[in-house]
């Protein structure tokens, strides 16, 4: 196995540590000893083939499914050692967009992305509505509030999921498999609204992806899961990795075989 | 005071009208309204450009954007320039990437409350379609079952055991429950009246006939309504959603023999079967209270009991239970057939099962219970 290799230290704050994970389905281990850094500000990655427990990484850092062994670290504050308060209060900086959207079914968009709001701040409805209608354009969807999710495309949908996933000003956005399902062109757009959020917002962002043109376009640092030796295999720059790895399983994954 | 959000306005130079941001603009802030610039843009006639100077703003998150689009929206109505240079850079391009898709004409939704006779009309065309509905359906579950007597109707026989399982045997435990508290029910409301006539013993004649000739069978009927009515719509619907009915349409099965069809047939098997079952219990109901209260002996209640009763009373109670199997059956499939697609659509469907599935017995019991009044059984 190769040893993992990690980016130079760079003067940036970690954000998301995880450390000496081990993930489990009862007693079938997933993935084992990962850990790696997520700094502020970075795109980060976290790729490998059908099956590897991509998903189930991410389950685990957003607090759905508890690790085996290890700890996952926002900041300072170790996740799963640290009392459902402050878990809540993590989880609030945080902004998930599910794969398939996930939107509540019964609500209008509207609807959708005004409850966090609701639950969590003391704003009164006009505000409320305001944020709701500038979250709605910034995805593209203006004017779209009183529709329902089974009336919009699933392009449409996604978008929608990451306005609801952005409601609260999230520092950390997670995404799972943003593109999948999606045609090439609303997926290149997609990723250049993620892009372009986390240039202006300045948010952390997390990927879930299998999509090489995604990886390269939008990620600036990445972990690959390997499903065979069931750890990570590689760490870094998706573009370095490309260039430099000689790790035959990330060259052949990262140039589709050839 | 920088926590604090502020908004000082003022006009450096004819026709600008300068908004300097200090301080945090984030949402939970009481931000400032647009109302001040309206005034300023009311009464100052000839401002022609709006600038900002955002050098003492701290931070700001979507409690900014919502102002500065407020601003904008005025702006654009009284034709003035907006000047966003003095903003820090991600404001700049989300208010970018804000009107970057203009709002589509037509997706708004105007809120138009119809007038009465319209929802009338509305409503009639509906119930319609859904009569229409419900026969075609009908029609169809009929030809399904003409081609299962034919030997050509196409389902996997090892659903339909499973199903008969789980709507025969593993009813058993709450139909018994059910069944002996109604028997032990009718037996104490009976038993009252009866002991001021010294007439106790008749307390077998009432709680047989009416257990085996319709009480057995509208519980068991509404037991099932709740229990597997509601299961079939839910799994159907499910079924909908993940277009399951669709794969089988397209790959030339129809959901009707594959999936209705097992489903009514297993109910219309079982349903006689746990009505008599019912009927047993809630006579052994009646017995514990005849027994228990009543001071009547055990053989002598049985014998009064087997006297009161005649084999017609059974056929009526096992017909009534193998009508409402169809219909609880039909009633399960049909809504789960007809759901659309989300999850609230599910619960809709189930619970639409269990209201038509009840409503259907209760019709049905009032005119096979005439009928048989009529025909002197």
């Amino acid at each position: 196995m190769a040893e993992p290799k990690t980016i130079p230290d760079s003067p940036q704050e970690a954000h998301v540590t995880v450390k000496n994970l081990t993930m489990a389905y009862g007693s079938f281990v997933v993935q084992r000893d990962l850990t790696f850094t997520i700094n502020r500000g970075d795109i980060f990655i976290i790729m490998g083939g059908s099956g590897c427990g991509k998903s189930t990484l991410l389950r685990l850092m957003v607090g759905l499914k508890e690790p085996a062994q290890g700890q996952v670290f926002y900041e300072k504050i170790s996740f799963w050692q640290a009392s459902p308060e402050v878990r809540d209060q993590i989880m609030r900086r945080v902004g998930i967009l599910y794969q398939s959207g996930a939107l509540w079914s019964s609500m209008t968009l509207a609807e959708n992305i005004a409850l966090p709001l609701r639950e969590y701040t003391a704003l009164d409805s006009s505000r409320i509505r305001e944020i709701v209608a500038l979250k709605l354009a910034l995805v593209g969807l203006a004017g779209f509030e009183d529709y329902y999710p089974s009336e919009i495309s699933g392009g449409m949908r996604k978008r929608a999921g990451l306005a609801r996933a952005m409601a609260l000003d999230p520092e950390i956005l997670f995404f799972d498999e943003p593109s999948a399902g999606l045609d090439p062109l609303s997926a290149r757009l997609l990723d250049d609204l993620i892009l372009e959020l986390r240039e202006s917002l300045g948010a952390t962002v997390v990927v879930v992806t299998h999509e090489l043109a995604s990886i390269f376009a939008i990620g600036n640092n990445s972990v690959f899961l390997d499903p065979d030796t069931k750890t990570m295999i590689a760490v870094g720059d998706p573009k370095k990795l490309l260039a430099e790895s000689k790790d035959l399983k990330v060259r052949k994954f990262l140039t589709r075989g050839e | 005071m920088s926590a604090l959000c502020n908004l000082k306005v003022s006009r450096p130079a004819d026709g600008t009208l300068l908004l300097q941001l200090r301080g945090s603009w984030k949402i939970g802030q009481p931000i400032p309204g647009a109302d001040e610039v309206q005034r300023q843009l009311e009464a100052g006639s000839g401002i022609k450009r709006i600038s900002f100077d955002a050098q003492e703003l701290t931070s700001w998150d979507s409690g900014l954007l919502t102002f500065l689009i407020k601003i904008m929206d005025r702006g654009a109505q009284a034709k003035i320039d907006i000047d966003k240079e003095g903003l820090p850079q991600g404001v700049k391009r989300l208010l970018n990437l804000a009107s970057a898709v203009p709002e589509r004409k037509g997706a708004r939704r105007a809120v138009v409350r119809e007038p009465l006779l319209a929802r009338i009309g509305v409503s009639a065309l509906a119930l319609g379609r859904s009569v229409a509905e419900f026969l075609e359906f009908l029609g169809e579950a009929f030809l399904a079952f003409s081609r299962l007597f034919a030997g050509k109707a196409r389902f996997q026989r090892s659903d339909l055991y499973l199903i008969i399982q789980e709507c025969g045997a593993q009813a058993l435990p709450i139909v018994s429950l059910i069944s002996l508290l109604v028997g032990l029910i009718l037996a104490f409301v009976g038993a009252v009246q009866l002991l001021m006539f010294g007439a106790q013993i008749y307390v077998a004649n009432l709680v047989g006939i009416a257990m085996v000739r319709v009480m057995g069978a509208i519980m068991t009927g509404i037991i099932m309504a709740g229990r597997t009515g509601a299961a079939f719509a839910a799994q159907l619907g499910t079924m909908q959603v993940n277009e399951e009915i669709d794969a089988l349409k397209t790959l030339g099965i129809s959901p009707m023999e594959f999936l209705v069809l097992p489903r009514m047939l297993a109910l219309f098997l079982m349903m006689p079967l746990l009505c008599l079952y019912a009927d047993l219990m809630g006579i052994l109901g009646g017995l514990i209270v005849g027994v228990g209260m009543l001071d009547i002996g055990f053989i002598q209640y049985l014998h009064q009991t087997r006297a009161a009763l005649n084999l017609n009373h059974f056929w009526i109670g096992l017909f009534q239970a193998g009508v409402f199997g169809v219909l609880v059956a039909l009633a399960g499939c049909l809504r789960g057939i007809q759901c659309g697609r989300s999850a609230s659509a599910v619960g809709d469907a189930a619970t639409s099962a269990v209201v038509t599935g009840i409503v259907s017995i209760i019709v049905a019991t009032a005119i096979i219970t005439v009928v048989c009044n009529v025909l002197g059984i």
